[in-house]
C-alpha cells in the first residue's frame, strides 16, 4: 500500500480531471480508473455563474479524495495564495505545488517552487510539489518539509513519456522511503509500466487519458499498466545483457552428427 | 468607490464584501476570496469592510491536471 502524508491509497495512478469531453465522461475516466485521488484547481469565478458549483458536486460524488493545484501560478506569492484559497474551498491541507517558470515548456520555476514549498509547510500544507528530476532540486524540497516529490518524467502535456530515465533512476535511489509521483509527461500506458518498473510509487497524468477517443478504456488501461510495473518491479527483473544467454537447457541435447 | 473584481473594474457604494458578493449573485459554499492578496476566510467576508481601489478575486472549483 502506498501512504502519502499519513494517508494510505489503494491505487498508484493519481487522475488529472482537465480536458475530459464531458463531465459524464469525466466521471467514467475516474471510476474505471479505480483512483483515490483526483486532481482540481481553482479559476476565476464569473458573477451569477455556478459552473464551478457543478464541478464541485461532481468531484463530490466521486468518492475520491481532492489534490488541488496551483496551476498558472508564476510566483510564490501566487502559488501561495492559491493554496490558501483552495484549502479554503476544498477543506484539504494538501497541495499540488506548481510554480511555473517557463511558457513554452511549463517548465517549474524550482527556485521559487522550493521556497513556497517552505512556507506553505510551515503553515501546515501537505505539499506535493511539481518539480523536475533534479536531484539538488529534490533534496533542497525535502528540507523545505515535502515528504512526497513529485518529478516531470517529460513537459505537461507532451506525451513524450520518460525522456532522463537516469535521472529518475537517481532520485529513486537517492530517496529510497520517500513517495516518489512521476508527474506529467505520459503519454501511454507503456511509459506508465516503465517508471513503476524502476520502482516509482505513483503515477499523476491527465491529457493521457483525457485526450484519449475512450476516456474510461484509456483510465483502465493505465490502471493496469502501473499495476503490472509494479508487481515487476516487486517481483526483480532482469538486466539487459549483450550476449544471447539459452532458455533452453542444452544439457542432454540429442547430437544428430 | 472603484473595485477590481476578477481583474475588471466595477463600481459600487457596498463596503461590505459579502453584501458586493450577494450583490453581484456569487453564491455557494465553494468559493474563495481574496483582497489585495490576502485570503478573506468565508467566516470573514460580513465583517469585512472594502475601500476605493481594493483588488478582489473570486476563486472557485474547475478541472485541474
Amino acid at each position: 500500500m502506498l501512504e502519502l502524508y499519513g494517508h494510505v491509497v489503494a491505487s498508484r495512478l493519481l487522475l488529472g480531471t482537465a480536458r475530459y469531453p464531458s463531465p459524464a465522461i469525466l466521471a467514467e475516466a475516474v471510476r474505471a480508473s479505480k483512483t483515490d485521488i483526483v486532481t482540481v484547481s481553482l479559476r476565476r469565478e464569473m458573477a451569477g455563474s455556478r459552473a464551478g458549483g457543478a464541478f464541485f458536486q461532481l468531484i463530490r460524488t466521486l468518492g475520491v479524495r481532492v489534490l488541488p493545484n496551483t496551476a498558472g501560478c508564476h510566483t510564490v506569492a501566487e502559488a501561495v495564495l492559491t493554496a490558501k484559497m483552495a484549502r479554503e474551498v476544498f477543506a484539504t491541507d494538501w497541495i499540488k505545488l506548481e510554480v511555473i517558470g517557463n511558457h513554452d515548456t511549463l517548465q517549474p520555476d524550482v527556485f521559487a517552487l522550493v521556497e513556497a514549498a517552505r512556507i506553505l509547510s510551515g503553515e501546515g500544507f501537505k505539499v506535493f510539489p511539481y518539480t523536475t528530476d533534479d536531484l539538488v532540486v529534490a533534496e533542497r524540497l525535502m528540507e523545505a518539509g515535502c515528504q512526497v516529490l513529485m518529478p516531470w518524467c517529460a513537459p505537461i502535456g507532451s506525451a513524450m513519456g520518460p525522456v532522463n530515465l537516469p535521472a529518475l533512476r537517481s532520485l529513486r535511489a537517492q530517496f529510497p522511503d520517500i513517495p516518489l509521483i512521476v508527474d506529467a509527461g505520459i503519454g501511454r500506458p507503456s511509459h506508465a509500466a516503465i517508471v513503476m518498473e524502476i520502482g516509482y510509487d505513483a503515477v499523476l497524468l491527465n491529457t493521457a487519458v483525457a485526450g484519449a477517443a475512450d476516456p474510461a478504456a484509456m483510465a483502465a488501461a493505465f490502471t493496469g499498466a502501473i499495476e503490472a510495473g509494479r508487481i515487476a518491479f516487486r517481483a526483480g527483473m532482469l538486466e539487459p545483457r549483450d550476449m544471447a544467454v539459452p532458455s533452453t537447457p542444452v544439457i542432454g541435447k540429442a547430437v544428430f552428427s | 468607490m472603484k473595485l477590481t473584481i476578477n481583474g475588471e473594474d466595477h463600481y459600487t457604494d457596498i463596503s461590505v464584501l459579502s453584501d458586493l458578493l450577494a450583490s453581484l449573485e456569487y453564491e455557494g459554499e465553494w468559493l474563495a476570496t481574496a483582497v489585495n492578496g490576502e485570503l478573506v476566510h468565508r467566516e470573514d467576508r460580513s465583517d469585512f469592510t472594502l475601500c476605493d481601489r481594493d483588488r478582489i478575486e473570486i476563486l472557485s472549483p474547475m478541472q485541474g491536471g
